[in-house]
């Protein structure tokens, strides 16, 4: 059981309060959606969450480790707006780097994890070459990979086909159902189950 | 280690599948230099005592112009991110992209300078000075420029800044390097300045890498 802890959490950007005080805890299994209007501070949170912004004031603790700690940062999975995929490398190569930066994965199970994005036949394509959602579907194929216990998924959908929603969320309810923790956010329709709603 | 091999591998890999972003500087610093006796004089006596600092100053400025380049694609693409949040060592990922940049950069400038250096009328022995010095010194222009390259990733139009924010930095280089090639040619001694530049590239690969991390975690917030 693992389970992450936000107490008293405090964001300022220049001078606009985002969020204060903003307390929860999520669980094993738990799936939070993360919502508000543009501007309320959902990044900001993930990237907190993240280890990539500091907060003004709060605590991230994951199962008693704090935030910068190695134990919790190789236990977290996080995709921001950005592609994070170089142009000039492949599909595979993008994953391989992106993926080996947490820890070494075999090439085979990447061109698996490739195959269940439903991009197979891809595998050696150039990103530069990729659609938007295309790029969108080779990132997220680290998640098929991840044995990162808590996701955090800004936007996952954006760019996605149906058929690709269908894919991430599919992939989501499994991994909690198999322990794990997902936060993430998005403007448009989830039917993900039992999941929780933190409103900023 | 097998992380810091990666990410040069990676970072030669884009380098040479985008080699215009490599051979730009590179294109800068002959064609600088060989305009150098155009403007000056084509004497050889000229040239010659004049051929060590024309080489060094050039080959600071196409080091300069290169680094915009050391991080800006991967803050864009947002690989830097991942680097940052990634539990391996942020110091030990970035050394590993100032070699890659360093291997793109100061390698071919130290193999191009024997023949710039003949083309300004350099003796056999001083252009082998230059070159020694150019191996001992263009590290250290990597990672000291990695310091301005990480603390301007997230601005706009920032080629004057990192300029202004780096040049001074490498003046020490800049001096020690072109008074050895110098004095070489009169036949003294240049230990003292080979004993510099060595010094400056020790501490620079011991600091750098964490002043860079640090100051990138600042630039990605």
């Amino acid at each position: 059981m693992s389970s992450l802890n936000i107490n008293n959490l405090n964001c300022q950007r220049g001078y606009n309060q985002l969020f204060s005080e903003l307390s929860f805890q999520a669980n094993s299994g738990d799936i939070w959606r993360i919502t508000g209007t543009n501007g309320s501070g959902k990044t900001s949170l993930l990237k907190i969450l993240a280890g990539l912004n500091v907060p003004e004031e709060g605590e991230i603790t994951l199962d008693n480790h704090p935030v910068k700690s190695d134990e919790y940062q190789s236990e977290v999975f996080y995709l921001g707006h950005l592609s994070a995929l170089s142009a000039e490398l492949t599909s595979v190569e993008n994953l391989e780097f992106l993926t080996g930066l947490n820890k070494s994965i075999d090439q085979h199970l990447l061109v698996e994890a490739l195959t269940q994005v439903g991009l197979k036949g891809y595998e050696d394509e150039y990103c530069a070459k990729l659609s938007a959602g295309q790029k969108r579907r080779v990132i997220l194929a680290g998640l098929f990979v991840s044995n990162a216990k808590i996701w955090l998924l800004d936007e996952p959908f954006t760019a996605l086909d149906p058929h690709g929603v269908k894919i991430v969320e599919e992939r989501i309810s499994n991994h909690c159902a198999q322990g794990g923790v997902c936060l993430f956010t998005t403007h448009q329709d989830s039917t993900l189950p039992n999941q929780k709603v933190l409103a900023l | 280690m097998n992380i810091y091999l990666k990410t040069l591998e990676r970072d030669l890999r884009v380098a040479i599948r985008n080699p215009s972003s490599v051979l730009n500087p590179l294109l800068f610093f002959v064609i600088s230099v060989s305009l150098f006796p155009l403007a000056i004089s084509p004497e050889a006596a000229t040239l010659s005592q004049i051929a060590a600092g024309i080489i060094w100053v050039v080959s600071m400025l196409a080091v300069l112009l290169s680094l915009n380049a050391l991080f800006h694609h991967d803050f864009e693409n947002g690989v830097l991110e991942q680097m940052v949040i990634s539990h391996h060592s942020l110091p030990l990922l970035i050394l590993s992209k100032i070699t890659a940049h360093w291997i793109l950069t100061g390698i071919p400038i130290i193999l191009l300078s024997p023949l710039l250096g003949l083309f300004l009328f350099l003796d056999g022995e001083s252009v082998k000075v230059l070159m020694l010095t150019l191996l001992l010194a263009t590290p250290s222009l990597s990672l000291i420029g990695a310091i301005g390259a990480s603390l301007i990733v997230g601005i706009k139009n920032s080629g004057m800044l990192l300029s202004l924010l780096i040049l001074p930095l490498y003046i020490p280089i800049l001096i020690f390097a072109s008074s050895a090639v110098s004095q070489a040619q009169f036949g003294l001694d240049i230990t003292g300045q080979l004993y510099f530049l060595a010094t400056i590239l020790v501490v620079s690969i011991m600091a750098t890498p964490f002043v860079s991390a640090l100051a990138l975690k600042i630039s990605l917030e």
